[in-house]
């Protein structure tokens, strides 16, 4: 299918972005990446009258070192997140989960940002942002805020963002020396969205789990937090028994939808599988 | 609402002048506006990857852009590449391999394997797969395109080295 007819622009700050939007009454969009944007837009699932073009906007892009953080900025592309040594060195699960996101075609065009304001449960950074407790900058006309990742995801598709909001950056706190991450998924075939992931940040120390955050993709209208995984594992070493008992905690823990492919207890078996996988990694730190 | 934008790019090396509507997507402008078909529209949502083609030199889907957002950029189709002679070898290995059958994803094919070879590694079987799972080919059964680009790359390391020598 086609799009519908629409007005386009491109505004030369964020400032400007923010009160176009406002100005179109909320029958607008704004357009970085666009790879989820323009099918949607193309299939008429979306329909705005204005498209507000924020993919050239310098307050809006690179990485960055700010205050203990790595300020990603909205519009960077998922390939630079992947090409980043920034990222590598200060942020090393991003730096694993990024070559499963999408396409290499895709990643060359989608954002950071934008992935975050779409809030795909089956995407792999909007996991990646609750695992890393992230914190998301939202611009809106009456001023900038902040909101943790953990109360970010609200539902499928749905964000804190309110109307007319743009997120201009993500920042996630800086790895240190206790910092162990690991980032699997398990997909039918390449590049296809995964029936679970999973990604887990945690500072060790002499073989114990001082914190620990799990974050699964795949399994619900959001990412989804393990936290009672999380209490399982905190102050123990990653012993044999120790993994099989997160793994079993895990089940009684995760409720994931089933479909025709995937009934819901092959997916919930398939996160316990995925989960002994990683904490196997963390332990042997690989 | 919806008049037409005014935009200019650089496509296959030639500076294009012109007015879109904002919803035309840079695929259909390639192919309806300015005549260049090799770019080929197949699922028009971004999964199958015929529509890939060069966006300041790295590979992007055509069908997921509007014209308008390349304003100012430069696009390089499988035109492009052709006439420049940037792609005379992997089309002959594509040849050579049976890597084609009906031809329908082939554009996109050698835009993605361009990406593939360009920064000179040498990559292997599954690297080759992995950089080709958005791009869908329903004749061939993938064997003969990753032959392909397999060939390709050691071909191109082979003639690095002799010019070297």
């Amino acid at each position: 299918m086609k799009a519908r007819a629409f007005d386009y622009m491109r505004p030369k700050c964020v400032q400007e972005a923010l009160e176009a939007f406002v100005g179109a009454d909320g029958d607008a969009s704004y357009i970085a990446g666009g790879q989820s944007l323009v099918p949607a837009i193309a299939l008429r699932l979306q329909a705005p009258g204005l498209l507000i073009d924020i993919a050239r906007l310098d307050e809006l892009r690179g990485l960055s070192i700010a205050g203990g953080h790595l300020r990603i900025g909205a519009t960077t592309r998922h390939c630079e997140i992947l090409g980043s040594d920034l990222v590598r060195e200060h942020a090393p699960l991003l730096a694993k989960a990024a070559p499963f996101v999408a396409h290499p075609a895709i990643r060359n065009k989608g954002t950071f940002g934008g992935s975050l304001a779409l809030a795909d449960p089956a995407s792999e950074f909007p996991a990646m942002a609750l695992a890393l407790d992230a914190i998301i900058e939202i611009a809106s006309v009456e001023g900038s805020r902040r909101v943790g990742a953990g109360d970010f995801f609200i539902d499928l598709y749905e964000t804190a963002l309110r109307p007319g909001e743009l997120i201009t950056a993500v920042y996630v706190p800086l790895a240190t020396a206790k910092t162990r991450t690991a980032f699997d998924e398990l997909a039918r075939r390449r590049g296809d969205y995964a029936i679970v992931g999973a990604g887990i940040d945690a500072q060790m120390q002499g073989g114990f789990v001082e914190r620990i955050r799990i974050a699964f993709l795949s399994v619900g209208s959001t990412p989804v937090r393990a936290r009672a995984v999380e209490a399982t594992l905190t102050g123990r070493q990653l012993t044999p028994e120790a993994i099989r008992q997160a793994q079993d905690v895990l089940g009684t823990e995760l409720d994931p939808a089933g479909d025709e492919h995937t009934p819901s207890e092959m997916r919930r078996h398939l996160a316990r599988v995925l989960l002994g996988r990683l904490l196997g990694r963390l332990e042997a730190n690989v | 609402m919806s008049g037409k934008v005014a935009i200019s790019l650089a496509v296959n090396g030639e500076t294009i002048e012109a007015l879109v509507a904002p919803r035309t997507t840079l695929a259909d402008f390639l192919r309806q506006d300015i005549q260049l078909t090799g770019t080929h529209t197949g699922c028009e949502m971004g999964v199958c990857g015929a529509c890939l083609v060069l966006l300041d030199d790295r590979p992007v889907h055509a069908c997921l852009m509007f014209a308008v957002q390349a304003d100012g950029c430069a696009v390089e189709t499988v035109e492009g590449l052709t006439l420049r002679r940037a792609i005379d070898d992997l089309q002959k290995v594509f040849h050579e391999r049976n890597a084609l059958q009906c031809g329908f994803c082939t554009p996109g094919m050698l835009v993605s394997a361009y990406g593939i070879l360009a920064s000179g590694d040498e990559p292997d079987r599954d690297g080759i797969r992995d950089a080709l799972s958005g791009n869908y080919c329903r004749c061939t059964g993938y064997e003969s395109i990753v032959d392909a680009i397999e060939t390709t790359a050691r071909q191109r390391r082979q003639h690095r080295a002799e010019e070297k020598a």
